[in-house]
């Protein structure tokens, strides 16, 4: 089979026993290793065998609730979780080519050591790290650090976006920018070794060329960070940033951060216009964001009526009918693989899945929609082997980034006139 | 009747960032690629260690204003290189440093309670607390301390990250999906702190983990951090690697443990130790002298001398004899990141002296002395020598093993594996396979009870 000339980018997202409250209690179900290495393992080597780009796995810094206001009382779901960027380097040296890509929430967390944590997660990976960064709004989350206030907020009942209170709307654009601020410093200190500065030149003693290390000097208004790195340019120089937005706001993070931005559309027509919002930040931010995926949460069955049975039997444990950010799609494989391709045309280079049910939903993923996918010539047929193409971002079609700090990029900086270039692409 | 055979408790120190570590030498490997890490923590398991231990330092090391460029410089994160390692070893602790002063309980408690969950119960965190604004500038909040609040915090730290680990009692998982019903409880790790370093509450989010919470580890030598261990410690990581230091820090630190209710055997001294292995005594002598000028280059011994001198010195020839004037005193240091240098800083005049004596005693020049101070070489020998000296200075408790730090990467414990590990298993005093699975097993230590049970060894327990 020849190589799809224009191919479709796949990721899924894994959290707990799937995007559904009530997953954990389907019969494949297997809540109980839920906190086991052996779980995480075979769920990304299952994503692996159906040739996926990348996984994600959700994280954050407080239980889950299903208020996305305050902590609720709930003991009837999946609460507690294991360290993102951990169960990505757990499961980095079990599999080869999958891209891993933790959450790491940027509020209340240091970025010194998430740029070493995700730098080190390329180099156990062989080049296949990614972060999801995202922002802590609860004020629940924030008094598990006590560094500093976040009142707490409303959420009028059937409202699906948060309080449109200035005094909140600023809070929130404050916690976005400071996300922002935070990639900046990742990215800086990702490039503050040049990749030819390890020299062990014995005759001089000198085990590196110090002039190719670079203060990164960063100073915002949430924190400075002088650098270098502690550890060394990662294997893909740049490991690959993603964020999820659903507004204004958040867009602006993603062209001002991300390589893979993740959006929510609820249809064709709104994915050309949410494209279309993230190009005019683009404009802005001077940059473009190599990749736009759409979330989607996914019920999957052989027919159409088993997954919509499936659904509501779901539904019916957890006591309401599932509602989520993202569009919900309930049918099978090929007409998911329909959707896909129509949606694609908006602008979309990609997708991310969110299973309802795991490890039932992934499966259908990697071993019905994969195959729907690649016999329209629309996915890989294997993983490259080996160099450059194998990594994260050689998957998804990306260059190894020139350093910031280079001989090559202060040519470029010089020839533009100006101090600071762009982010490299 | 003489007391049994003391077991021999031996783990493995991932060659670090100062100039123990030989670079230079051809079969020196990365210090970065996974593949170096696997590679040493695979030859510890071969070799029935107790635990692997990482160092850490979270700002790059600088003399004369400029990054210091002659030893080994970079490392990975310490946390994500250990839930790497609990993939390609199956029994060896993880054993990683962690400063207290530039992060927060909730964030450490949680990659710690993660990695024991993802290791199956092998993780172990050496607490270190650091006071210096210099590091602190790679930080959110900088990272000055006063000096009286550096143990203060960091006896906090820990017993606030306990609070977060005891705060699940480790039956809360129900999972029961007939019933509907994942937590028993909708209080599972609730917890509420108070004080004036963390001001802290809410609901932990990782459930107890397979050893109820990492191993503790010390490193500290004063009495305060002497006391620090002997409350809320598991293992120390001492520097007293020789029969008579070693006999007096054990002595001293044991006998501390009684003050804090404790026993004995509830605490393991461990000092950091190399070793320079040869086919005869004769051979390893010879090896060590060879590995010693490695260990100090003609720059490196430089640095040295300007460090203790604290000044530039760029003319100096380090063949010749010492500085005749004397060192500068001030608080502000040439060597920045170091913490070895605050040895010198303590009386440079006076330790100065005691150098140039030194010289004039052997006819060294300044290079010669520096090889000769700063010499770090605990075990010397054959194997036979090696194997037997370890197993004497246990058995008089002089320590309850050592954490070994080969000067080459990776393959430097290679050759102690293969040597020294049979002749101590011959001996009987060091296990010829793993006997539990997690690392409290392979210590020795008891297993932790339920939070709050009546004899359950708290870390961070309450200081007297």
């Amino acid at each position: 089979m020849a190589a799809p000339t224009n191919p479709l980018h796949l990721a899924v997202a894994l959290d707990g026993a799937g995007w559904h409250p009530a997953a954990w209690r389907e019969p494949d179900a297997e809540p109980g290793r839920l906190f086991t290495p052996g779980y995480w393992t075979g769920l990304v080597a299952r994503a692996e065998r159906g040739l996926l780009d990348f996984v994600t796995i959700e994280d954050g810094l407080d239980l889950q609730s299903d208020d996305r206001a305050v902590r609720d009382q709930r003991t009837d779901r999946v609460r507690g979780r294991l360290d993102a960027v951990l169960i990505a380097a757990r499961v980095a040296p079990v599999t080869r080519h999958i891209g891993l890509v933790p959450t790491a929430i940027t509020t209340h967390t240091e970025p010194f050591h998430l740029s070493k944590a995700i730098a080190t997660l390329d180099y156990v990976s062989g080049g296949r790290a990614g972060v999801r960064v995202q922002i802590a709004g609860r004020a629940d989350t924030a008094a598990h650090f006590g560094r500093r206030e976040i009142p707490p907020r409303r959420v009028e009942p059937g409202m699906r976006r948060l309080s449109a209170e200035p005094d909140m709307q600023r809070l929130a654009a404050d916690h976005f920018d400071e996300a922002a601020d935070y990639v900046e410093v990742l990215r800086r200190l990702w490039d503050s070794w040049e990749d030819d500065a390890e020299i062990r030149d014995v005759a001089t003693g000198r085990f590196i060329d110090r002039d190719k290390l670079h203060y990164i000097e960063f100073e915002g208004r949430w924190f400075a960070v002088q650098g270098p790195s502690i550890t060394p340019r990662p294997p893909q120089g740049q490991p690959v940033v993603a964020a999820l937005g659903h507004a204004e706001v958040p867009y602006r993070l993603i062209a001002r951060a991300a390589d893979v931005g993740f959006v929510t559309p609820r249809d064709r027509a709104h994915a050309a216009q949410i494209v279309a919002e993230v190009r005019g930040e683009e404009a802005a931010a001077k940059r473009t964001v190599a990749h736009l995926f759409a979330d989607v949460v996914v019920f999957l069955d052989d027919n159409a009526g088993a997954a919509r049975a499936r659904r509501q039997r779901l539904d019916e444990r957890a006591g309401a009918a599932y509602a989520s950010d993202a569009h919900i799609f309930t049918g099978t494989p090929a007409e998911l693989a329909d959707l896909l391709l129509d949606w694609r045309e908006a602008g979309l280079t990609g997708f991310r899945l969110r299973p309802a049910t795991l490890p039932h939903d992934l499966a259908q993923v990697t071993m019905r929609l994969v195959p729907q996918l690649q016999r329209r010539g629309a996915f890989r047929a294997a993983y490259p082997e080996a160099g450059w193409p194998a990594s994260l971002r050689g998957l998804l079609g990306l260059s190894r980034p020139a350093n910031r700090y280079g001989p090559e990029a202060q040519e470029h900086s010089l020839a533009a006139g100006h101090g600071r270039k762009r982010s490299p692409r | 009747m003489s007391k049994p055979a003391k077991q021999i408790h031996l783990a493995a120190h991932f060659p670090g960032v100062n100039n123990t570590t030989v670079w230079s030498d051809p079969a020196a490997g990365s210090h970065i690629e996974f593949d170096s890490f696997r590679h040493f923590a695979q030859t510890a398991e071969r070799g029935k260690f107790d635990f692997l231990f990482l160092a850490e330092g979270l700002r790059l090391r600088e003399q004369n204003g400029q990054i210091y460029d002659l030893d080994v410089v970079g490392r990975p994160d310490t946390f994500t290189v250990l839930a790497a390692l609990a993939a390609v070893t199956e029994h060896l602790g993880l054993t990683g440093t962690i400063n207290s002063t530039f992060n927060e309980p909730y964030e450490v408690a949680r990659q710690f309670a993660s990695l024991d969950h993802l290791s199956g119960g092998r993780a172990a965190w050496n607490v270190v607390t650091s006071w210096d604004a210099f590091t602190g500038e790679n930080f959110r909040r900088g990272g000055f301390l006063a000096q009286g609040d550096r143990y203060e915090r960091a006896r906090t730290f820990l017993r606030t990250a306990t609070e977060l680990w005891d705060s699940w009692q480790g039956d809360e998982v129900l999972a029961d999906a007939a019933r509907g019903q994942f937590l028993s409880t909708p209080k599972a790790g609730a917890f509420a702190h108070h004080d004036r370093f963390f001001d802290i509450e809410g609901q932990f989010n990782v459930p107890r983990s397979p050893q109820g919470r990492p191993v503790i580890f010390q490193a500290g030598d004063s009495d305060e951090g002497r006391d620090f261990a002997a409350a809320s410690a598991d293992a120390i990581f001492s520097r007293h690697s020789t029969l008579s230091d070693g006999q007096a820090f054990y002595k001293d630190v044991k006998g501390r443990l009684g003050r804090f209710g404790r026993t004995h055997d509830q605490l393991l001294i461990l000092p950091a130790a190399t070793f320079v292995l040869g086919d005869t005594d004769a051979e390893a002598a010879d090896l060590a002298r060879q590995v010693r000028r490695a260990q100090v280059s003609p720059q490196t011994a430089l640095r040295f001398i300007e460090q203790l001198w604290n000044r530039e010195l760029p003319d100096f020839d380090v063949d010749g004899p010492l500085p005749a004037f004397d060192p500068v005193v001030s608080d502000n240091l040439v060597s920045k990141g170091r913490a070895s240098v605050r040895q010198f800083a303590k009386d440079p005049v006076a330790l100065a002296g005691e150098w140039r004596e030194r010289a004039q005693a052997g006819h060294l020049s300044a290079r010669e002395v520096v090889i000769e101070v700063t010499g770090r070489q605990s075990f010397i020998g054959s194997p036979q020598t090696i194997a037997r000296t370890i197993n004497d200075l246990v058995q008089a408790d002089a320590a309850d093993g050592y954490i070994l730090v080969p000067h080459i990467t990776p393959g430097g414990l290679d050759p102690f594996v293969d040597r020294v590990v049979p002749l101590l298993q011959e001996l009987g005093t060091f296990r010829a396979d793993y006997t539990g699975t997690t690392l409290r097993d392979h210590l020795g230590l008891v297993p932790l009870g339920r939070p709050g049970a009546t004899g359950a060894t708290g870390a961070g327990g309450s200081l007297a």
